[in-house]
C-alpha cells in the first residue's frame, strides 16, 4: 500500500502559510484566508461528488455559517474565530442532519433541484428580513483570537494563520474519515448503489453522513469567510454562490483533501488577475475554465498529479 | 433437519404477467441446488423474493426458521443469504482489489470495526485477517490475483463473472444464489468456471443455489434441481430425473436430450 | 376583500410572464433532457435587443406602434446569432454525458454570455419605456393597470396554444413525441433527430428571449437581468413538472398568484413561499404536479 503523504503535505503547507505569511502583502493574506474558507466549502461539496451528487445549495450552510458567526458578534458580542466557526459548524451540521432525512433520498438532477431550492428558501428568508439587513445584510467586529484582538497590522496574518490551523485539522479529519469503511464507500455508491445494499451497507445512511460532514465544513467556512471580510449579506445563499462553489469543484476534483483548497486558491487568483485585466469579461474566463475542465480534465486539477506519479513511477 | 431456507407459497404477478405460483422450496443445509427453467419462467423472480429485492404479494421466506419475506437485501445480506448476478454488478472504476476492499470495508463497518476512532487494522468478521490479507486470498481462490490492479470494467466477460461471484464471499455467505453463473463464458471454460466457483464457495461451507441453462452443467454439479415454468415449480427431484421427467423435456429442455 | 380584485390582476399578468419566461425551459428538458442555464442569458439577450433596437427605432422617430415588431424582431435576431451556434458548436457534443454535466456546460456558457451581453451593450442600463406607457392604462377596481400588461397575458395565451397547436395536432408533434421516447429508435427510424434538437433548443431559447424582449419595456435593462429569472423559471418548471407544458402553465399560475398574494399581505415571505413550494414539490410529488411518471432514481 501506498504510503499516506497527505498528512504531512497538510502540515508542509501550514508551515508554508505560517513562514510566507510574515512577508506576503496584507491583500495575499486576505485571499489565502478566502481561499480556505472556500476550500472548506468545496471540501464537503467533493465528498458529495465522490458519491456522484452534485449539490447546487451548499451555500444555504455556508450562509448559515455565516449569520451563525454574525449572530454572535452582533448579539452576543462574540468576536471569537474559533467559536464562530465552532457554531457555525454545529448550526449548519444540526439543518444538515434534518434536511438529510429527505435529501439522502434523491439522486442525480433531482438531488441538485432540491438542495438548490432549499437555499433560495433560505435565501428568501433571509434577504427580506429587516432586522437582518435585507440585501445589505451587516458587518460584523473585527476577529479576536483566544480573548485577544491583534494590532491592526498583525490581524490579517493572525486570522490566517488560526485559520489554517483550523481547516487542517478539518482537511485531517475528512482525511480520515474518507480512509474508514464507511468514508470509502462513495465511489462505490457512485458506481453502482444497488450492489452496495447487497453487500449489506444503507447507501441512504451513508449519503446522508456525507451530506451532513460537507454542511458541516460549508458552515465552517462560512463562519470563517463572515470574520474575514467582515461584512455578510443574503448573496452568501444565492444560487450564484453554490455555483460557483461546484464551479470550483469541478475544477479540482475530488482526488485528494488537498485538492479543493488549491482549486480554491487557483479560482481567488483567477478572478483576482481576470477581474482587474478587465472587470467586465473575468466570468466569460471562469466560464471557459469551466468548460476546458469538463471537456479536458473530468477529474480535476488534481488528476494532473496522479497522472505525474503514475507517470513517475514508471511501468508497473 | 429443518431447511435452511424454506419458501412456502410464494405469488407474485406484474399486472397480467404472472411471475410466481404457489412457488415453495425447502432447501436443505449445505446442498447444492440447480433451478432451471427459460426465461421469464420465474427463476430470478423467485431468486428476486428471497434476496428482499422483491416483494412476494402472497406466501412467506424463512431463513433457519427466521420470517425474512419483508427484509430488504441489505438485511437479508447481513443474515448471511447472498447473491451474485445475471449481468455482473460491479464497481466498474475501481479496481478488482479495490473492488473487494470495499465488500470487505462493509463487513468491518457492519461489525463495528475500522471506524473513524479505531486505529491499526482490524479483522474482517469472519476472516481472521485484515482486509487486505482477506482480499488477496479471495481473488486468489477465484484465480484473480493477476488482475488485481487492473480497473474492473477492463475485465474479459469470465472474469467478471467470477469477480461478481467472489464480491459476495466478502460476506462469508451460508447462502449462496447464483444466477447464471456461467452465462457469457465459452462452452468450453463452462465447466471449468464452475469447477472453480464450487470449489471456493463449498470452502466456505455454504448451501448453493444456482440458475443454469446448461443441462450438463446442472446434471454435473447439482443434487436437487428445481424446474421452473410459467412461474410455478414443475418439478423438484434430483437432476437425472427431473431431466427425464416430461413436462420438464416439453418446457423446459426440448427433446434433445434424449 | 377588497383585495381580491387587484390580487388577481396582478397574479395573472406574473403567471402570464412566468410562463413566457419559462416555458422554454421546460420545452427543452422535456425533449432533450437538458436543464439549460443559458435560458436566463437568453432572457437578458431578449431582453437587451429588444431594448436597444426600440430605443434605436424611435430615435430615429419611426412610428413607436410598430415598436412591438421590433421587440418580437430583436428577440428573434438574437436568438438565430446565439442559439444555433451554442446547440450545434457545442452542446451536440455533449449529449452522451451525464445529465448533470450538461447542465455545468450551460451554467460555464451562462457565464460566457454574462460577459458577452457586457461587452456588447456595456454596463449601462437601458430603459426604453415607450412601448409600455403607449397603450395607456384601465382600471380594475379602482386601481389603473397599463394596458401592456395584456399584452403579456396575450402572449402567454398564443404561445400556449400555438404550442399546444403544433405538440397535438401537427406530424411534427408527433414526430416530436417519438423522439422524446425513444431518440435512439427514432434515428434508427429515420426521424432526423439532429435536427429535431437544433430546432427545439433554438425555440426555447427564443421563448426566453421573447420574455425578456416585451419584459424590457417595463424594467431598467441592466446585467445579471437573468440571473433571478434562471432560478425562478426552475421553480416554476419543476413545480409543474419538468417537460410539461401544461404543467409549466399550472406552475407559472401557482407561482404566480402565491406571488401575488404575498406582495399584498406579507411581502417579506414572498420568495420564501415560491422556494417552499419548489421544495415541497420535490419532496412529495418530485416529478412534479403534471410530470409523466417517470422513474425517479431510488
Amino acid at each position: 500500500m501506498r504510503p499516506d503523504r497527505t498528512p504531512a503535505t497538510l502540515v508542509a503547507i501550514l508551515a508554508a502559510l505560517a513562514l510566507g505569511g510574515l512577508v506576503l502583502p496584507q491583500w495575499l493574506l486576505f485571499i489565502l484566508t478566502i481561499a480556505c474558507a472556500q476550500g472548506l466549502v468545496v471540501l464537503g461539496l467533493s465528498l458529495l461528488l465522490r458519491a456522484g451528487l452534485v449539490s447546487f445549495g451548499q451555500a444555504l450552510f455556508y450562509c448559515i455559517g455565516a449569520y451563525t458567526a454574525g449572530a454572535l458578534s452582533r448579539a452576543f458580542g462574540v468576536s471569537d474565530l474559533l467559536a464562530q466557526m465552532l457554531a457555525g459548524t454545529a448550526a449548519a451540521a444540526a439543518v444538515a442532519f434534518v434536511l438529510g432525512f429527505l435529501l439522502a433520498r434523491y439522486r442525480g438532477i433531482f438531488f441538485g433541484l432540491l438542495s438548490l431550492a432549499l437555499s433560495m428558501i433560505f435565501y428568501g428568508l433571509i434577504v427580506k428580513s429587516e432586522t437582518l439587513g435585507s440585501t445589505d445584510g451587516f458587518n460584523l467586529a473585527k476577529a479576536t483570537l483566544l480573548g485577544v484582538r491583534p494590532d491592526e497590522a498583525w490581524v490579517r496574518y493572525a486570522v490566517l494563520l488560526a485559520a489554517a490551523c483550523l481547516t487542517l485539522l478539518a482537511a485531517l479529519l475528512t482525511h480520515r474519515f474518507l480512509r474508514t469503511p464507511l468514508g470509502r464507500l462513495g465511489p462505490a455508491i457512485k458506481d453502482n448503489e444497488i450492489r452496495v445494499e447487497y453487500m449489506g451497507a444503507s447507501v441512504r445512511y451513508a449519503i446522508h453522513v456525507n451530506y451532513v460532514i460537507a454542511a458541516a465544513l460549508a458552515g465552517a467556512g462560512g463562519a470563517l469567510a463572515a470574520t474575514t471580510v467582515g461584512h455578510i449579506d443574503p448573496e452568501m445563499a444565492y444560487w450564484t454562490t453554490s455555483g460557483e462553489f461546484v464551479f470550483i469543484a469541478i475544477l479540482a476534483g475530488s482526488g485528494s483533501v488537498i485538492a479543493p483548497f488549491l482549486g480554491a486558491l487557483i479560482f481567488g487568483a483567477i478572478h483576482t488577475t481576470a477581474y482587474d485585466l478587465s472587470p467586465n469579461t473575468w466570468q466569460m474566463s471562469m466560464g471557459v475554465a469551466l468548460l476546458a475542465a469538463i471537456v479536458f480534465l473530468p477529474d480535476g486539477l488534481w488528476s494532473l498529479f496522479t497522472r505525474l506519479r503514475a507517470a513517475g513511477a514508471g511501468p508497473k | 433437519m429443518s431447511p435452511i431456507l424454506d419458501a412456502q407459497g410464494l405469488n407474485k404477478a406484474f399486472g397480467a404477467v404472472t411471475a410466481a405460483q404457489a412457488v415453495s422450496a425447502a432447501i436443505e443445509r449445505d446442498s447444492v441446488v440447480g433451478l432451471i427453467g427459460t426465461n421469464g419462467a420465474g427463476k430470478t423472480t423467485f431468486i428476486n423474493m428471497i434476496t428482499g429485492y422483491l416483494k412476494p404479494d402472497s406466501g412467506s421466506i424463512r431463513y433457519e426458521g427466521r420470517d425474512i419475506t419483508a427484509l430488504p437485501p441489505r438485511d437479508i445480506s447481513r443474515l448471511g443469504i447472498c447473491r451474485s448476478f445475471q449481468i455482473p454488478q460491479l464497481y466498474s472504476s475501481l479496481t478488482v482489489r479495490e473492488n473487494m476492499l470495499t465488500a470487505l470495508g462493509i463487513m468491518l463497518h457492519n461489525a463495528g470495526r475500522g471506524g473513524f476512532l479505531s486505529f491499526g487494522r482490524p479483522d474482517v468478521p469472519g476472516h481472521d485477517a485484515p482486509a487486505e490479507e482477506a482480499a488477496d486470498r479471495i481473488l486468489a481462490r477465484f484465480g484473480l490475483s493477476e488482475h488485481r490492479d487492473k480497473n474492473a470494467q477492463v475485465l474479459p466477460g469470465g472474469m467478471r463473472k467470477l469477480l461478481d461471484i467472489a464480491l459476495t464471499m466478502a460476506a462469508r455467505p451460508r447462502v449462496l444464489l447464483l444466477d447464471e453463473p456461467t452465462s457469457g463464458v465459452s462452452a468450453e471454460e463452462k465447466f471449468g468456471i464452475m469447477e472453480l466457483i464450487m470449489q471456493a464457495v463449498k470452502a466456505e461451507g455454504a448451501t448453493v443455489i444456482f440458475v443454469e441453462h446448461d443441462m450438463e452443467v446442472v446434471s454435473r454439479f447439482a443434487g436437487r434441481v428445481l424446474a421452473f415454468y410459467d412461474g410455478r415449480i414443475i418439478a423438484d427431484a434430483p437432476p437425472e430425473a427431473v431431466l427425464k421427467d416430461a413436462e420438464v423435456r416439453r418446457y423446459v429442455v426440448g427433446t434433445l436430450h434424449a | 376583500m377588497s383585495q381580491i380584485g387587484p390580487v388577481l390582476v396582478d397574479g395573472v399578468i406574473y403567471s402570464a410572464w412566468l410562463f413566457i419566461a419559462a416555458v422554454g425551459l421546460t420545452l427543452v428538458y422535456g425533449v432533450m433532457k437538458i436543464l439549460n442555464v443559458t435560458h436566463g442569458s437568453f432572457y437578458a439577450l431578449g431582453a437587451y435587443a429588444g431594448a436597444s433596437l426600440t430605443g434605436a427605432w424611435l430615435a430615429k422617430g419611426y412610428p413607436p406602434m410598430l415598436s412591438y415588431a421590433v421587440l418580437l424582431g430583436g428577440a428573434i435576431l438574437v436568438t438565430l446569432v446565439f442559439a444555433p451556434a451554442i446547440e450545434r458548436g457545442l452542446l451536440r457534443f455533449m449529449y452522451a454525458k451525464d445529465e448533470v454535466v450538461i447542465l455545468l456546460v450551460t451554467y460555464a456558457l451562462f457565464l460566457i454570455l454574462e460577459d458577452t451581453i457586457k461587452l456588447i451593450w456595456g454596463v449601462n442600463p437601458y430603459f426604453v419605456a415607450e412601448p409600455y406607457a403607449l397603450l395607456g392604462s384601465f382600471e380594475v377596481g379602482g386601481l389603473k393597470y397599463p394596458t401592456y400588461n395584456l399584452i403579456l397575458v396575450g402572449l402567454a395565451l398564443a404561445l400556449s396554444a400555438g404550442l399546444a397547436w403544433v405538440l397535438h395536432s401537427t406530424k411534427v408533434g408527433k414526430l416530436l413525441a417519438a423522439v422524446i421516447h425513444d431518440p435512439e429508435m427514432s434515428r434508427a427510424l429515420g426521424v432526423n433527430v439532429d435536427r429535431f434538437y437544433l430546432v427545439t433548443f433554438t425555440l426555447g431559447c427564443l421563448l426566453a428571449a421573447l420574455g425578456g424582449s416585451f419584459t424590457a419595456p417595463t424594467v431598467s435593462v441592466v446585467p445579471g437581468l437573468g440571473v433571478d429569472v434562471i432560478v425562478l423559471s426552475f421553480a416554476v418548471v419543476v413545480i409543474g413538472g419538468l417537460g410539461s407544458l401544461p404543467g409549466a402553465a399550472l406552475g407559472a399560475v401557482i407561482v404566480g398568484l402565491v406571488r401575488s398574494v404575498s406582495v399584498h399581505y406579507l411581502p417579506q415571505v414572498e420568495l420564501f413561499v415560491i422556494y417552499s413550494v419548489m421544495a415541497l414539490v420535490l419532496a412529495f410529488r418530485p416529478r412534479g404536479l403534471f410530470g409523466l411518471a417517470e422513474p425517479r432514481k431510488i
